[in-house]
């Protein structure tokens, strides 16, 4: 039991299981679409921790890449004749070329410098989707065409919820197996000591530019799968608050555990659901629950709990 | 042919003068030591033949090619490997794994396999993690495999370093202070440790603070006082040469060193 806990394959197990399982206990749609908001939102925190837990490198931009998944679902069958699914493809695909060329010069600057660049470029997206009005809708967003895959049309909370649920055992799979080659090694090294990483000759920008091409792909997936779950979009999928909102989901479920990416995209999805109890001190109950989470559990959640868990076994 | 050397490298940070026209030559397979006193330019002459940093003047050859301002990932591949003097350990990695990111250039790096786990993986990774534990058992840490590096004695993270510079198999291997900070047992071991090294055929340039363990393992040692040569010689050499005795004690030294 304790191997099977210690591999790095247990979270793909546990999740496999967590969405097999979940369907028997969770009746209500409404259940299952708070299942599958986190299995959305956790596809796209598993691919930022790739970034910041692993490769060491911050990006406060990430819901740009998100936007731009989201809007190529909308706009390339409304405009453009595109079927959705292959809008889809073209967003990933989309979001990966921009992160290649947006990251090959920003990705060399460091910390806070590097934080504001990739700021910079998500509010750049945001923009360009709030005053592109003719193909996007403006401010106030516009329809996403549902999605057909083989003449079946894919709706509702049911067919959703296992999309999203394969979706994030298979990307959360990707990542532990990225994580234990040699690219992950070299992206762990990197976080660790970049002179010593190119000293052993890693070439630590082609490096930090995959792991933020990566990133931006499962970010654009996640938005693109969003978008046509709610069959709307605004801007604010692309904002500021969204970026945040994937940055505080990594860092409070454990930065570099997969396993906490997911554990952190559900925190933030379920607790305010389950927050509404307080009523107008919901707010305050959230920004306090999270202050008490990380003054305990410093590391994030999952790591922190690993870490007392293995004090207590010695 | 030298399996390094330097032409008149110069190089000033903000107007002061780190390096001045330093030129060296070091033969294939030599244990080679670059001493001096505080601030007189080991560590930046590192800094400059490892890549780091680009000089102002002058040439870095390696094995004959001028490898000048190539980057530090372009020099491993050449076969240049280096350790720190302020440690650069992967803290939150485990032992094995530090080494392991020492065989990265003999690895394949294909993102697509490494992302679906293809069966070479699998088998990259076990031979990788087969020799990073013999190299562990080479500098004598067989028992530390698993533990975080973090975790590590000071003296145990000097030898990782060597360790896993040793992993991209260099030709030449430049040591920067190895027994900094160690007590004479440890200092014992690094100095069996590198002549180890150096007999299976590897080029060692050390800088070393360490007096004792320079003059007994080094063929050659090359004395730098505020960024200029001042000798260049055998350990008997060096210890008589009345210009680095001034250098280390200050010219009323000498007299008493007369004594000594």
């Amino acid at each position: 039991m304790r191997r099977l806990l210690a591999s790095p394959y247990f979270v793909v197990i546990a999740l496999t299981l967590a969405v097999l399982l979940m369907p028997l206990v969770l009746h209500s749609t409404f259940y299952l679409r708070i299942a599958t908001l986190v299995f959305i939102f956790g596809l796209a925190v598993v691919g930022l921790n790739l970034l910041m837990g692993f490769a060491g490198q911050v990006s406060l931009g990430h819901a740009g890449f998100f936007g731009i998944g989201a809007y190529a679902v909308a706009v390339g069958p409304t405009s453009l004749g595109v079927p959705s699914w292959l809008a889809l493809i073209a967003g990933a695909l989309g979001a990966g070329v921009i992160a290649f060329i947006i990251g090959r010069p920003i990705l060399r600057l460091r910390g806070h410098y590097l934080a504001v660049a990739t700021l910079g470029m998500g509010l750049l997206v945001a923009l360009l989707f709030n005053n592109e009005a003719d193909w996007t809708g403006g401010p106030d967003g516009m329809q996403v065409p549902r999605l057909y895959v083989l003449g079946w049309r894919v709706y509702g909370p049911h067919a959703w919820y296992w999309i999203a649920g394969t979706s994030l055992v298979v990307g959360a799979w990707l990542a532990v197996n990225l994580v234990a080659s040699p690219t992950g090694r070299a992206l762990r090294a990197i976080h660790d000591s970049e002179v010593a990483a190119r000293m052993l000759g890693v070439d630590v920008t082609r490096y930090k530019l995959a792991a933020f091409v990566l990133s931006a792909v499962f970010a654009a997936i996640a938005g693109s799968y969003l978008a046509l779950f709610d069959g709307l979009v605004t801007p604010q999928e692309a904002g500021f608050l969204r970026s945040i909102e994937f940055v505080t989901m990594a860092v409070l479920g454990g930065l570099g555990s997969i396993f906490g990416s997911v554990v952190g995209a559900a925190m933030l999805v379920v607790l305010p659901q389950v927050l509404t109890v307080f009523q107008d001190y919901e707010h305050i109950m959230l920004g306090l629950v999270m202050i008490i989470v990380m003054v305990f559990l410093p590391q994030g959640i999952i790591p922190s709990i690993t870490a007392l868990a293995r004090r207590r076994s010695l | 042919m030298s399996a390094l050397s330097t032409e008149g490298i110069s190089i000033s940070f903000g107007g002061v003068t780190a390096l001045a026209d330093v030129s060296l030559a070091i033969a294939s397979g030599e244990i080679f030591a670059i001493i001096g006193p505080n601030g007189a330019g080991k560590t930046t002459l590192f800094n400059i033949v490892s890549g780091l940093y680009p000089p102002q003047q002058g040439r870095v050859r390696l094995g004959g090619e001028d490898v000048t301002r190539l980057p530090p990932h372009f020099l491993a591949r050449r076969g240049l490997s280096r350790t720190f003097q302020n440690l650069q350990i992967f803290f939150r990695m485990s032992a094995v794994e530090n080494v392991m990111v020492g065989r990265h250039l003999h690895e394949d790096c294909n993102l697509i396999a490494h992302l679906f786990a293809l069966p070479s993986v699998f088998r990259q990774n076990r031979a990788t993690r087969m020799k990073a534990e013999e190299l562990l058992s080479f500098v004598g840490l067989a028992g530390f495999a698993e533990r975080p590096a973090g975790t590590l004695p000071y003296g145990a993270l000097r030898r990782l370093e060597i360790a896993r510079a040793l992993a991209s198999e260099p030709k030449v291997l430049l040591l920067d202070e190895p027994a900094a900070g160690c007590n004479p047992v440890e200092t014992e071991e690094i100095d069996g440790l590198i002549q180890k090294i150096a007999a299976q055929g590897v080029t060692v340039v050390l800088v070393e603070h360490d007096m004792k363990l320079v003059m007994k393992i080094s063929r050659r040692i090359h004395v730098l006082n505020q960024g200029r040569t001042i000798a260049e010689g055998t350990a008997e050499e060096v210890r008589l040469n009345q210009e680095v005795i001034a250098a280390y004690l200050g010219r009323s030294g000498v007299a008493e060193a007369a004594y000594a």
